[in-house]
């Protein structure tokens, strides 16, 4: 028993002096955004139609009397094998990065909610920093500040590009999973702690056992959008070299003799695929976020 | 601020005695001084009323008495032990003392039969069986047969209020502590609450309440308080307190009230 005579920790209690503001809501994907995408796509697609026919007779002659230059849909079947590869790391990256960066993000906030005053504060300088700069930033942070390989107690543990990329992408999945679960924790009016305290819960006891459980519902949906929004940014990994779906698509690109007309269904594919993979996700994301509102 | 230098070892408490002991409390949040200098006793089997304006820190006081608001100066006795001595074992004495809020505060997560059945399984680690069938008598004992799978969500306010009472009494308290539990209440359901806590009075609970509603206060109560800006104006036993009330403030309040 520590002779403290502080008021048993209370959520709000702690966060008095600084009051930080509330987390501010991540981009929202939504229908429209969607339907947007679609149509930009179906605009680009029927424009790079439009001019295909032009294209042989920019060609120069030799090309054009051996072989007809491929369209755009038999190059993309051909070259879809690599694609599916490409866009299967994406989801892989998106996948793990998530799934590292929730992992610390749940303890991340945690330790923002810690009795410690220092962990606490350690935790809320961290998320802070993480959550306030730009992704790509982060993810060329990662690439070049880590080593490529790990050298522990003899073994010698290998860092390709990709495994980089996956902590570049978690950095930021961790410091907004932080303040997600730091929000969704504020969120728990203060009678559950008042509550719990007087049937005589402990600290820990009322967190696991009856807040927590509570901030599963509250943070699933914008968990989801995040997710979303990390699929969709894992294309920036072709700047640092990782072999994603983009990269690939610029390799098929070059592979195809650069032809420009083929630019716009390329990259229109790379970007029906993320829109196929994401639209459900948000989908499921907004129907979750409506039936909980109903509920509680 | 320390527990009374060289207090001696809790005596055991004997019936006897007071079972609620305040003496001379103070309690200030900041620069507010809430609690003036009150003091007051509470014999065990008693039914005690607090009234007064809002704001005149009748919550605070009864916060005070299990120990979720820790007191500035003067003490508080229950069953003889300082509640807020830093070495009191909490759960010891939140097992003695039984709270129901004003806005339930039930977990929405748990069933009106988990919510009953937590404390006790989770901190005193008793049987789940034995449990279960307590929890059970309790709802029963409450009206709520046929809720017990109901979220809190599904009750109403008067349901999930009595949930709360019995989610209280699942510890076996002593003593129980309301905190104007009718007061977000619609009218319609404020009866079934007064009802259930007017049942436990009568079975000889310790009761202290905080309560606007002055027609209960005085069909319930052995005594009552009121209190204004921190301190205890006036007070006495029911018929006593209603018929001449002497101070100016109270008459006010009661002006206002009734
Ligand atoms: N935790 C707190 N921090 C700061 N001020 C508080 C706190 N709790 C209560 N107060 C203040 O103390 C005063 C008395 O409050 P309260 O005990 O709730 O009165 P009542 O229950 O009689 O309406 C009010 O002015 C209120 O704002
Ligand atoms: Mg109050």
């Amino acid at each position: 028993m520590t002779p403290e005579r502080d008021p048993p920790f209370r959520p709000m209690a702690v966060l008095l002096p600084l009051r930080p503001r509330e987390p501010e809501p991540l981009p929202r994907v939504t229908t429209r955004h969607g339907l947007l995408f679609v149509t930009a796509v179906l605009l680009i697609a029927t424009v790079a139609h439009a001019q295909a026919p032009d294209a042989p007779a920019a060609a120069p002659a030799a090309e054009a009397l051996t072989q007809a230059p491929a369209t755009a849909l038999t190059v993309i079947i051909k070259w879809l094998p690599l694609l599916m590869k490409g866009f299967l790391f994406n989801i892989l990256i998106s996948v793990l990065a998530m799934a590292l960066g929730t992992v610390a993000g749940l303890m991340l906030g945690l330790a923002q909610i810690s009795q410690h005053r220092w962990l606490r504060q350690f935790a809320w300088v961290t998320t802070q920093f993480f959550r306030n700069a730009p992704w790509l930033v982060l993810l060329f942070f990662a690439m070049f500040m880590i080593p490529y390989q790990f050298t522990v107690f003899g073994y010698v543990i290998p860092f390709p590009d990709w495994v980089k990329a996956i902590i570049g992408f978690g950095l930021p999945v961790m410091a907004n999973v932080a303040e997600l679960l730091r929000g969704a924790i504020r969120s728990i009016p203060n009678g559950q702690w008042e509550a719990a305290e007087s049937l005589a819960f402990s600290r820990n006891k009322t967190l696991w056992l009856i807040i927590l459980p509570q901030c599963v519902k509250r943070m699933l949906p914008p968990w989801m959008n995040l997710y979303s929004l990390i699929t969709m940014a894992t294309v920036m990994a072709n700047l640092v070299g990782v072999s994603e779906m983009l990269t690939l698509t610029a390799e098929v690109h070059a592979a195809e003799g650069g032809r420009p007309e083929l630019l716009a269904p390329l990259y229109g594919f790379a970007m029906l695929c993320f829109f196929i993979y994401c639209w459900p996700i948000d989908r499921a994301t907004q129907y979750l976020e409506r039936r909980f509102h109903v509920k509680t | 601020m320390k527990a009374p230098i060289g207090a001696p070892a809790a005596a055991p408490w004997t019936p006897d005695q007071p079972i609620v002991s305040i003496r001379s409390v103070r309690k200030s949040f900041g620069a507010l001084e809430v609690l003036k200098d009150v003091s007051f006793d509470v014999r065990k089997g008693e039914v005690v009323c607090i009234i007064g304006p809002s704001g005149s820190g009748k919550s605070t006081l009864i916060r005070c008495i299990n120990a979720l608001v820790p007191i500035d100066q003067g003490s508080i006795l229950v069953e003889n032990q300082e509640v807020n001595d830093p070495a009191l074992d909490k759960l010891m004495l939140r097992r003695k003392v039984g709270m129901v809020f004003q806005q339930y505060n039930l977990f929405p997560h748990k069933t009106a039969l988990q919510n009953v059945m937590m404390a006790p399984i989770q901190v005193l680690k008793q049987n789940k069986a034995e449990v279960e069938e307590r929890a059970r008598s309790l709802l029963a004992k409450v009206r709520l047969t046929g809720k017990e799978n109901s979220y809190p969500g599904e009750l109403s306010g008067g349901q999930q209020q009595r949930v709360a009472i019995a989610r209280s009494l699942a510890m076996r308290p002593d003593i129980m502590l309301f905190d104007e539990v009718t007061a977000a209440l619609d009218p319609e359901t404020v009866k079934e609450v007064l009802v259930t806590i007017r049942e436990l009075a009568e079975e000889g609970m310790t009761c202290i309440l905080v309560t606007h509603e002055m027609k209960f206060a005085r069909e319930i109560a052995d005594h009552i308080y009121f209190t204004d800006r921190g301190v205890i104006v006036e007070h006495g036993p029911p018929e006593e307190f209603f018929a001449n009330a002497k101070d100016e403030r109270t008459r006010a309040f009661l002006g206002q009230i009734l």
